[in-house]
């Protein structure tokens, strides 16, 4: 192999304070706002105690001065970035400054009107959710009807010249229509799918029990991508990542905490990881008061569990650390109510136990459940409400994960 | 077996020489002391012969030409086999059109 047959490796230094590099990948969240109840929404359950939402002008600050840092890659996100009517504005100024910029949207609210000034002001990739190939699953999930709209809006965003990724997360409801999901990615001319497994957290995880599929759902439904990527080739890029809960080592999270993601929360909290919020006893640093290089180098949060000091046994000692990092904080403190703790995942984790419970009860429930067998606690404001006090009590008595019905 | 046409097709698309996808967007970042390249949410860092590389392929050269002018700026030699690997790796992750 030569040197010039594959991209370099080594790690930028010149940039680094303490051998952190800077971050490349810069998350704005701007609003928590959403007109979709999606039951796998990734925000955080009490979204509805963080309503203050950055300014333009604050938002523009941010842009500047994560560029200066290092950031290349930009995502606009939420809730549903389109709520923002700065949203134009924003992407101006990310062009300006020389993001790669990226619109991740359910699609609702995407006018062509829109989307011709989102192009115009160097807009350089949509992302567009679905949460079915049926208009059926699609509604019902996502408790609203915009299957049809969302329809419309891809061929708009292709009819405009960007480039689009698919996403659709998967679960036991929509993992045996995966072939008619990738029917419809290949239709619509996407260039990217990203069939996105659930990941339990945040909502997901208050509906753990409704979403999780069995293990012959994920090796059927992977059998059929790979038997896809194979008829394809490249006219379409499929991303399909199996599920935590389904393997016996932890992912390397966010490519290691504080290592090259900056998440910024629609009230201006930075986070090393768009869950981050869910960890109790870290404050996270605000851009409203902060400057994003002292968040990022010298902030608690951002160094709490960077490198291997942090680390408890199994991990401390374990010889593949360096490889998966300890897995996912979040997923620790989810099912082990310490963030220090190894991700459960591993079964090295003296509560992978739990991860295998979840599993096996899933595989005992009947393959394929009408969507309304058990009520599914859709996100919105009045369930945020409900589970940010029901946390809130929990939190005043001693209570075990395991007890959760 | 190619037919005629093909040739012909074939031999259209080497005059106008490898460009870079339009999916992709290949940039200087000073924190990053080197070229990368940018698609939807996602980064390669580029060393900096593949980087002298992709800054070429803009369509407008045919492979020799652009070994040439490879040879002449950076004063070497026998780059063809280097330069030919990396457009057929640069193809196959898709950064070519």
């Amino acid at each position: 192999m030569t040197d010039l047959s594959t991209p370099s490796q080594e790690q930028a230094q010149q940039a680094s304070r303490n051998s952190v590099g800077p971050p490349l990948w810069l998350l704005a969240e701007l609003t928590y706002r959403c007109p979709l109840h999606c039951a796998f929404c990734y925000n955080p359950v009490d979204y509805t105690g963080h309503r203050d939402e950055l300014n333009t002008a604050q938002w523009i600050d941010v842009l500047q001065q994560a560029r200066r840092l290092g950031a290349a890659q930009l995502g606009f996100s939420g809730g549903e970035p389109l709520m923002r009517d700065d949203l134009e504005e924003l992407v101006a100024e990310a062009h300006r400054l020389g993001f790669y910029s990226n619109l991740i949207t359910s699609g609702v609210g995407l006018t062509d009107a829109r989307l011709g000034v989102l192009k115009a002001n160097g807009l350089d990739h949509i992302q567009l959710s679905f949460q079915d190939s049926t208009q059926e699953l699609n509604d019902f999930l996502s408790s609203t009807r915009t299957f049809d709209l969302k329809n419309r809006v891809a061929r708009s965003i292709k009819a405009h010249g960007f480039p689009m990724v698919l996403n659709c997360v998967l679960h036991r409801y929509n993992l045996p229509h995966v072939d008619k999901i990738i029917d419809m990615a290949l239709a619509m001319g996407a260039e990217y799918l990203e069939l996105a497994n659930t990941q339990y957290y945040g909502w997901a995880h208050a509906n753990r029990a409704q979403l999780m599929p069995t293990a012959e759902q994920l090796r059927e439904a992977e059998a059929v991508v790979e038997r896809y990527r194979k008829e394809i080739g490249n006219r379409c890029k499929i991303f399909f990542v199996v599920p935590d809960y389904f393997e016996t080592r932890p992912k390397r999270c966010m490519n290691g905490w504080g290592s090259v993601f900056l998440g910024v929360a629609p009230d201006g909290a930075a986070l090393p990881c768009h869950a981050a919020r869910s960890l109790p006893g870290l404050t996270f640093p605000n851009v409203k008061d902060t400057p994003l290089e002292h968040i990022w180098f010298d902030s608690d949060a951002f160094n709490r569990f960077r490198g291997f000091e942090w680390m408890k046994e199994p991990c401390r000692s374990c010889e593949e650390k360096t490889k998966d990092l300890g897995g996912c904080r979040c997923q620790a403190y989810l099912l082990t109510q310490d963030a220090a703790n190894a991700d459960p995942v591993c079964d090295k984790s003296a509560h992978h136990e739990q991860v295998v419970r979840v599993v096996r009860e899933a595989a005992n429930r009947s393959a394929a459940p009408a969507p309304n067998e058990q009520p599914v606690t859709f996100r919105n404001d009045a369930n945020s409400r409900r589970l940010t006090a029901a946390a809130r009590d929990a939190a005043a008595t001693p209570h075990n994960e395991g007890t959760r019905s | 077996m190619n037919t005629p046409t093909n040739d012909a097709n074939a031999q259209g698309a080497d005059r106008r020489g490898p460009k870079l996808s339009s999916l992709f967007r290949l940039q200087w970042e000073p924190a990053q002391d080197a070229h990368v390249l940018l698609y939807p949410e996602g980064m390669v860092k580029l060393n900096q012969s593949a980087a002298q590389i992709l800054l070429r392929c803009d369509g407008t050269r045919d492979l020799p030409t652009l070994i040439a002018e490879l040879e002449q700026t950076f004063n070497a030699k026998g780059l063809a086999p280097q330069v030919e690997a990396f457009v057929d790796h640069a193809r196959s992750r898709g950064w070519l059109e």
